[in-house]
């Protein structure tokens, strides 16, 4: 099994000799090999049938391609695994666990890397890890503003965009393109907004995005939050929810699950507006037959944040290769086209499509064409993630002011 | 007489001595995980869980548990939702028996409750759900038509407050469950002369029902209502369902706790599921509490002779609410049914655009593995219950218990009841209150996140349902048959699968797909003792609930419905065709 010392010595030798890059293959070649025949229990959130749909045929190409089975273990919430990893670690169970894989990022991503749960740093060993983009793309290495340090692989690029049904909301002049103009929409049009609930990371990232288009200066959501300037930043967001609760969909009393919950409330024609964190998700529903045909999405004028979904591998998982070899093959040109392309997926890349050779970034040319996917103008600049202590705090504050 | 013959072959003995351990290991079965859970809960509640940092015992879980947002909600909710919800239960189950009782077809009732007992739970909430929406299938009938609703009203439903929803669901659940323990309650009862002497008396039938046959079946549905009680209380798949969710209930919250990243909510979550432990010993104690002061009043009722009053209106009301139950739940799952094979469907059109099995198609693949894991762990459950329940069974009626011979009718009586409640133990203990122990001990010993895991917890429920749905019809077997055959020279094994189970293969049958069906159904010990890793349509059908694509979501619960169903088509047809030639067995 490789320790984690290689890898430290991998990363460095990498970006000097050519000797090194042939050791390094030398150490891939052998991980293949350790990797033939094991079973890797992917543990990802399994809410959305496209994904699901996309973990299957991760699983077929890896096993056609190196001989590496793929369980999806399916999760409800992405914490279940965490907590699952903790439980071993607290019985004892250092090798040998039962998660192999997490999809994961924010504050479950921190909780493992704070607590010394995962295994590496393991991107620079990644072949294929050379196409990311780490350089415009900065959410791949810095996630709500913690620093990756190699131990999980991005493969999903996020940025929240809003989905509407045109059809029913005729003039795009009308749409609320900032978080004071929301609030005017919705005492417009009572109880056709609302957002996930805020234990559900898109019902933070809702408050979240307010926040950030809320106050003057966001660069001060970089820093870890304190209860002073937590107070302080935070008050314009309160005072703009307060305001805004009643105007909700159930006078704010009640909120979908999540994402997908919420989209089925815009099918379902009970609200006007939902929210989505993959800029392709409305285009894939409509496809899907999920949503209207009639849906369209808009962003904020500021810009909205974008955020990247990685997998990371726990200190004690029993097929370490195994789960190398998938992250590998996650960030494969050849997945990130399939990934990106609404007709499977949807998801933005993580990939520097500079670096690709032709013939592969040919391959993001050919994918499925649609009239209701955002523009990369219309997108925008991404903003940054706050640090992840707001979203923890801002979810924690909400509870205490609105659970009754 | 049985005695007699076993002691003269030796090959008679081996398994007797096999069958002497019988009673320990059914109750070891069960027993030992609950309580091993119920520690294992306990200790952390107190501040204690060193492998989390918890090395001193203290009340600090409590006090964050009383600090956290929304818990006197919580409580009041659950509160509220056990006690309406066991209320409603039982005043619809007797009013419905007490209907029925006289009227033709009363004998079929039986069979019509089967199929809607052997409907899991989670499945019924998630079609209820989608008929009771405000863009629901009901709205949809009338809308805009007859109501003007172009865009569906902003009422909440599903999820509300009140908890009316996941009331309503729990009603129709038990309701029919009640129903059936009542039936089998009568037969041990000699209803029809007693009421025909009421009725000479000049009472109508339904009043007679109540003040004659009512008391004697009321004792032997006691527990079946402090567990359904102990149920409502306490159920956690159809109340993330249907239930409000900010706060939700205590158990919900539970759950909910225990699968936090941050392990420090452990000590809170441990402390919720005590809680609850407590409400519903408390409940119990309160309903029970409750039965002796009405005792003497009722009583008094009954002296009193009075003939007319308003019983028999009150019990027509009650079964028209029964069936007015019963078909929200058949249209339920006739809702997800249609969603299955549904083109997209919107509101407000009252039936989908066109009909297609794409989503079945697409769906296939995914739907095998957990299908066949429910299926495997249903059979499996089921028949080490079966092996253990016979097991039981046999040694009872091969040894002549001291109660049985000797000891006063009062003295068996008790001995009976004991076992009775021992086994009704699952059912009345919370589940979230000793699973979480008893997930830490499967680590400890390996056996986490195992199918065996989760077979080993599925016997804790399936075990008492099928003891107790086979208990009464094999005590009630008439033992010349056994005594004819063993003086033709039979062993008692050649007795037992020659004479006796081909007698008794029809409740054999049906008491093993009441066991398949409760296994079929099982949300949180899946969850649990197979560590989210251990997939059954039941677990996926859940997890899809929260906001997944209903059309997907109508093939899990459609197939989750289906599978119970079959269990019982093949209980009641196969002595059929096995013993077509012999009258009276098929």
């Amino acid at each position: 099994m490789l320790q984690r010392r290689d890898f430290t010595f991998l990363a460095s030798a990498l970006l000097t000799s050519s000797w090194a890059r042939a050791q390094a293959l030398v150490a891939w070649e052998s991980v293949l090999g350790k990797a033939r025949g094991q079973t890797v229990f992917w543990n990802a959130w399994a809410g959305d049938e496209k994904t699901n749909a996309f973990i299957a045929w991760v699983g077929e190409q890896v096993k056609a391609r190196d001989g590496v089975t793929v369980v999806h273990t399916r999760l409800k919430d992405t914490s279940e695994a965490v907590t699952r990893v903790i439980a071993e670690k607290s019985a004892g169970r250092n090798e040998g666990g039962t998660v192999d894989l997490i999809w994961i990022n924010g504050p479950n991503f921190l909780a493992m890397k704070q607590q010394g749960l995962l295994y590496g740093p393991v991107t620079q060993a990644l072949p294929n890890f050379k196409y990311v983009d780490v350089t415009h793309k900065r959410s791949n290495v810095i996630d709500f503003t913690t620093p990756v340090d190699g131990l999980a692989v991005p493969w999903s690029l996020a940025q929240i965009v809003f989905v509407y049904d045109s059809a029913r909301l005729r003039n795009p002049a009308e749409l609320p393109r900032s978080a004071p103009a929301m609030l005017d929409w919705a005492r417009g049009h009572a109880g056709r907004l609302t957002h996930p609930k805020v234990s559900n990371f898109l019902g933070s990232t809702f408050l979240k995005q307010a926040l950030v288009d809320l106050i003057a200066d966001p660069a001060v959501l970089q820093l870890p939050a304190t209860d002073v300037s937590f107070a302080q930043v935070t008050a314009p967001l309160w005072a703009w929810y307060d305001q805004l609760k009643p105007t909700l969909w159930r006078q704010g009393q009640q909120f979908p699950d999540n994402g997908s919950a919420q989209r089925q409330l815009l099918n379902d024609g009970e609200i006007d507006i939902t929210l989505s964190f993959n800029p392709a998700e409305a285009a894939a529903s409509v496809s899907a037959g999920l949503l209207p045909p009639t849906v369209r999405s808009f962003t904020f004028r500021k810009g909205t944040i974008g955020n990247t979904s990685f997998v990371a591998i726990p200190y004690n998982a029993a097929h370490k290769e195994g789960a190398m070899v998938v992250a590998d093959f996650l960030i494969d040109p050849e997945a990130q086209a399939r990934a990106q392309d609404i007709k499977y997926l949807g998801n933005l890349n993580v990939l520097d499509l500079s670096k690709l050779s032709a013939a592969d970034r040919a391959r993001f040319d050919r994918l499925t064409p649609s009239a209701t996917l955002p523009s990369a103008a219309d997108l925008g600049a991404p903003v940054l993630e706050p640090h992840a202590s707001w979203m923890t705090r801002i979810e924690a504050e909400w509870q205490k002011r609105y659970t009754r | 007489m049985a005695d007699t013959h076993t002691d003269t072959g030796t090959a008679a003995r081996r398994p007797r001595h096999l069958l002497r351990l019988a009673p320990v290991l059914t109750v070891a079965a069960f027993a030992v995980p609950i309580a091993c859970g119920l520690v294992g809960t306990l200790m952390p509640a107190f501040g204690y869980l060193p492998a989390i940092g918890g090395d001193r015992w203290s009340l600090d879980p409590w006090r964050v548990l009383r600090g956290a947002p929304g818990f006197s909600t919580s409580l009041q909710l659950t509160l509220v939702v056990g006690w309406a919800s066991t209320l409603l239960s039982v005043l619809l189950a007797l009013a419905v028996a007490g209907f029925l009782h006289h009227r033709a077809g009363a004998k079929r009732l039986g069979s019509w409750l089967a199929p809607l007992l052997a409907m899991p739970h989670s499945a019924l909430a998630i079609g209820f759900a989608f008929l009771i929406l405000p863009s629901g299938w009901l709205v949809r009938w009338v809308s805009p038509g007859l109501t003007g609703w172009t865009i569906p009203p902003d009422v909440g439903t599903v999820g509300a407050a009140s908890g009316w929803p996941l009331i309503a669901a729990l009603v129709m659940k038990e309701t029919p469950f009640l129903l059936l323990m009542i039936l089998g309650a009568l037969n041990q009862v000699r209803a029809p002369a007693q009421i025909a002497a009421a009725r000479a008396m000049g009472y109508g039938p339904v009043m007679a029902w109540f003040k004659v046959v009512l008391p004697q079946v009321y004792p032997q549905i006691r527990l079946p209502i402090y567990a359904v009680l102990a149920f409502s209380l306490s159920v956690v798949d159809v109340a993330i369902i249907l239930g409000p969710g900010n706060p939700p209930t205590l158990a919900v919250q539970a759950v909910r706790w225990f699968s936090d990243p941050d392990t420090t909510r452990y000590f809170p979550a441990a402390a919720a599921a005590t809680l609850l432990l407590g409400v519903v010993l408390a409940s119990i104690g309160a309903w029970w509490l409750a039965e002796c002061t009405a005792q003497p009043l009722l009583r008094r009722w009954m002296e009193r002779g009075v003939r007319g009053g308003a019983a028999a209106p009150a019990a027509s009301v009650g079964a028209v609410a029964g069936a007015v139950l019963a078909l929200t739940a058949v249209m339920s799952m006739l809702g997800m049914l249609l969603w299955s094979i549904a083109e997209p469907w919107r509101y407000p059109d009252a039936f989908p655009p066109g009909l297609t099995l794409d989503t079945w198609t697409r769906q296939s693949g995914q739907l095998a593995g957990p299908a066949w894991t429910t299926l495997l762990v249903g059979v499996a459950s089921t028949v080490l219950a079966l092996v253990l329940t016979l097991a039981c069974l046999e040694n009872e009626s091969l040894t002549p218990g001291p109660a049985r011979r000797t000891a006063p009718a009062g003295a068996a009586m008790s001995a009976v009841s004991a076992s009775v409640w021992l086994l009704y133990l699952p059912l009345l203990v919370p589940q979230i209150a000793f699973l979480f122990g008893l997930q830490v001990l499967l680590i400890r010993i390996g056996l986490d996140a195992t199918t065996s895991a989760v077979v080993w917890a599925h016997l804790v429920f399936v075990l008492p349902y099928l003891f107790l749905s086979l208990a009464e019809p094999w005590r009630a077997f008439d033992t010349r048959y056994a005594r004819a055959a063993a003086s033709l020279g039979a062993s008692p094994w050649r007795v037992f699968w020659r004479v006796k189970l081909p007698i008794l293969l029809k409740p054999l049958l049906i008491a093993s797909a009441v066991a398949f069906a409760i296994s079929v159904g099982q949300y949180l010990p899946t969850l649990f003792a197979g560590a989210g890793r251990v997939a059954t349509l039941t677990t996926e059908a859940v997890t899809l609930s929260a906001g997944a694509d209903r059309r997907v979501i109508g093939t899990w619960t459609a197939l989750q419905a289906l599978f119970p169903l079959l269990a019982y088509l093949l209980a009641t047809t196969a002595p059929r065709l096995v013993h077509g030639h012999r009258k009276g067995l098929a």
